[in-house]
């Protein structure tokens, strides 16, 4: 039967388009989202990434790898964690870095999304890395940049974002040995809005991961959250029992306004990890947190300080992972041009 | 006006459910004869129409033609020149226009367009509150002088549900149709897809299928007390298709359409992030889709529509959640229908129907049925002729499609308005 063509015909964004982080050598071309990556690239990030923390041990903390490369960290919402940590990944692998906030520049003059890349490109960069509140906006930026840029997601919307989650998989490798298999992982918070749990989730079952739970109230489960291959708890103590990864997720105080929570009193009193809640967990737990962390709402200072915290290290982390990342991004050999047979 | 012959074409009658081949003679803007030539008739033009199915013209329940307002996507010379080619002839626009269409004079603008442009008929909904704002009664009767055929608040709130039964009732006594769409703003506000996996996923904010169920449950009891005449139109869900079965089955006296793009597509086709699949209500599961088709196939849903919305193409290049909703529809609306056919979900004369008759018994008028003395609004298409979508190859100002690239089989040649030739390929 006549039905849709196999690749669509349709040159504007969306078909097949998790697809377009890849070149015709199956390497990364794009960084957007884990979702439809193989266990065989994350492996090799985290493995790269270990190469990398090696160099960020050593007194001169700098590799020639991305020498006379152009990175323009293009930020729509505001960020200071992970803007910084792109920078001096950047540096580090000695790559020319531009920092440009656009909440407060073009698209607030009325420029198009679309006008605003068109001027940067012609600035001749080769990567643009990308913060934006919109879901999908790092797809829509890759899939509308020249072929020679490559565009990595630092964050869209509620979507994904893989360079933190990836910094979450080497944190939780480091400590917890590479066998995934066996752990048992809790997500804790607003999954609701977290782009950062949901590229968590892609991460940790791409790496299968024994046991991922999330845990929140209702009011912040997304709908089918299931379908993404975690169990759902609405109890914290049950949620994290015997776990040995606790992943707490921020809080945003704009919640009660939309009526998801009565207040962080309550809020806390039920889903604040304390440190007599935690010992519910493993004795060996660890306790993340991707920050910037609220005391007292999400978790107890004593937590966050404590021995099982390893909120730092996701920091330290985050350097040599996003350095990983960004060469493998930009370090590929050129593409193969295939020719067609003739037959 | 002039005398047309159709010679020789296969007349598809959705009423009678008959197919016979068969002439058409028209003369004076009507159907004077069918099958036999009358005394003296003389063609001045004639239609081969061997191999071709005749059938009435279109009749689309739901198109916005962007004028007044917002010429710079589209105009009602340039989308009537579309649904031609589509083989509709006649279109009923949705009173959010701008301005609105809450006083006679935009009717009468809008009916002077399409006369000038004479392409197609155009039908306009009256707003059900002023400014569709959702606070004061529009004057009913004073649009219902000017032509329109129902009156509509279109996707827009009425908040207060006493204004909403007060507006029922005067539309009742005014004997006007309600047209709904049905949507409960405070549980869709801020939503672009539908509230399941794939939204999740994608972390697009969701719309329940509460944000339809809740808003026909509220009609339907308004319905029931002030005995107002109701079409529900777009329905997106299961459980919406549900309200409206059991409501009819209880009596009441309601119809109902669905989008073509409904009965095709569901959330998996936003996959990954497709603009050209954001509409408003959103895509469903495959379940809602299923059912929407068992609606269609089981009478629960008595028309289908275009739901037709073009859009210059930077409406849609932008993230997902940023860019506006809606498809261009008129030309991909018979070729679904059809499609419907070629999948046996329904046969080809209650697939005709959906598209001709009863929408026109839903707007209460004199269309959509080939007859002698009716009108001479006439759709003639090639049954075999198999072709793919291009959007350069439309007519319509919006190109915003998502079915680029789809094979279609069933290709409008000819079609004719008041008598008179309006398009032929």
């Amino acid at each position: 039967m006549v039905n849709k063509p196999a690749r669509p015909t349709d040159r504007l964004i969306g078909n097949d388009s998790w697809n377009i982080q890849l070149d015709s050598n199956g390497r990364l071309k794009h960084f957007l989202t884990l979702e439809g990556l193989g266990s065989e690239i994350l492996t090799s990030i985290l493995d790269t990434a270990e190469s990398f923390a090696n160099v960020n041990q050593q007194r001169v903390k700098k590799v020639p790898l991305l020498r006379g490369k152009t990175i323009v960290n293009l930020f729509f919402e505001a960020s200071t964690r992970t803007r910084t940590t792109f920078e001096l990944a950047a540096k580090r692998l000695s790559a020319d870095i531009l920092n440009i906030n656009i909440s407060t520049s073009a698209t607030s003059k009325g420029e198009s999304l679309l006008d605003t890349l068109q001027n940067l490109q012609a600035m001749l960069c080769d990567m643009f890395i990308v913060r934006h509140s919109d879901s999908g906006a790092a797809h829509f930026i890759a899939g509308n940049v020249a072929p020679h840029i490559s565009v990595i997601n630092a964050g869209d919307g509620r979507h994904a974002h893989p360079t933190q989650a990836m910094l979450d998989m080497f944190t939780i490798r480091r400590n917890k040995g590479h066998d995934f298999g066996k752990l048992r992982v809790a997500i804790v918070g607003d999954l609701m809005h977290s782009r950062v749990a949901r590229s968590q989730i892609h991460a940790l079952n791409i790496l299968n991961t024994g046991d991922v739970r999330v845990i929140a109230p209702k009011t912040l489960i997304p709908t089918d959250i299931e379908d993404m291959g975690v169990s759902v708890f609405n109890d914290l103590r049950s949620g994290i029992r015997d776990a040995d990864v606790v992943i707490m997720l921020r809080l945003q105080k704009e919640r009660m306004q939309g009526a998801f929570l009565p207040s962080e009193h309550e809020y806390y009193s039920l889903y604040g990890l304390t440190e007599e809640r935690l010992r519910a967990a493993k004795d060996d737990v660890i306790v993340m947190h991707p920050g910037p962390i609220n005391r007292g709402v999400e978790i107890e200072s004593s937590v966050a300080d404590g021995e099982h915290s390893v909120i730092l290290d996701q920091v330290t982390f985050g350097i040599s992972v996003r350095m990983a990342i960004m060469s493998m991004v930009l370090g590929r050999e050129p593409e193969h041009i295939e020719t067609e047979a003739i037959g | 006006m002039s005398r047309l012959l159709v010679a020789n074409g296969l007349i598809m009658d959705p009423v009678t459910q008959t197919v016979k081949s068969s002439s058409v003679y028209i003369a004076d803007g009507r159907i004077i004869a069918i099958d036999h030539q009358p005394d003296g008739f003389e063609a001045e033009q004639t239609i081969d129409a061997s191999g071709l199915i005749i059938s009435p013209g279109l009749v689309d329940l739901c198109a916005r033609l962007r004028e007044p307002g917002l010429e710079f996507k589209a105009d009602i010379n340039s989308e009537t020149r579309a649904a031609a080619s589509a083989g509709i002839t006649t279109l009923c626009c949705p009173p959010d226009t701008d301005p609105v269409i809450d006083e006679p004079a935009v009717v009468e603008l809008i009916h002077r367009k399409a006369a000038m442009a004479a392409h197609a008929n155009v039908l306009a909904l009256g707003a059900l509150t002023n400014g569709l704002k959702g606070q004061l009664l529009s004057e009913m009767h004073a649009l219902r002088e000017a032509g329109c055929v129902g009156v509509s608040n279109s996707r827009n709130p009425v908040a207060n549900t006493l204004i909403l039964r007060r507006a029922y009732a005067y539309a009742a006594n005014c004997e006007m149709t309600v047209f709904i769409e049905p949507d409960e703003h405070w549980l869709s506000a801020g939503g672009c897809a539908h509230d399941g996996p794939v939204a999740t996923r994608l972390g697009l904010q969701g719309i329940a299928v509460s944000a339809e169920t809740v808003a026909i449950s509220r009609a339907l009891e308004l319905i029931l007390e002030t005995g107002v005449k109701a079409h529900f139109g777009r329905l997106s869900s299961a459980h919406g298709v549900e309200l409206i079965r059991r409501a009819k089955e209880l009596g009441m006296k309601i119809s109902a359409d669905v989008s073509a793009h409904q009965l095709f597509l569901n959330e998996m086709d936003i996959n990954s992030f497709n603009s050209m699949c954001h509409v408003l209500p959103p895509l469903r599961s495959q379940r809602d889709m299923e059912a929407l088709r068992q609606a269609v196939r089981d009478g629960v849903i008595d028309a289908i529509c275009s739901d037709h919305q073009p859009h210059e193409p930077d409406a849609k290049q932008a993230p997902f959640a940023s860019t506006q909703p809606g498809i261009s529809a008129l030309e991909t609306l018979l070729p679904l229908a059809l499609r419907l056919v070629h999948e046996q979900v329904v046969p080809a004369y209650t697939a005709l129907s959906l598209l001709t008759s009863k929408p026109a018994a839903i707007l209460g008028i004199n269309a959509g049925v080939l007859a002698v003395n009716r009108p001479a609004d006439i759709c003639i298409y090639d049954p075999e002729q198999d072709w793919q979508l291009e959007p350069s190859a439309m007519l319509s100002r919006g190109r915003n499609t998502p079915f680029t690239g789809w094979n279609f089989q069933g290709k409008v040649r000819y079609t004719i308005l008041g008598g008179n030739l309006v398009h032929s390929a």
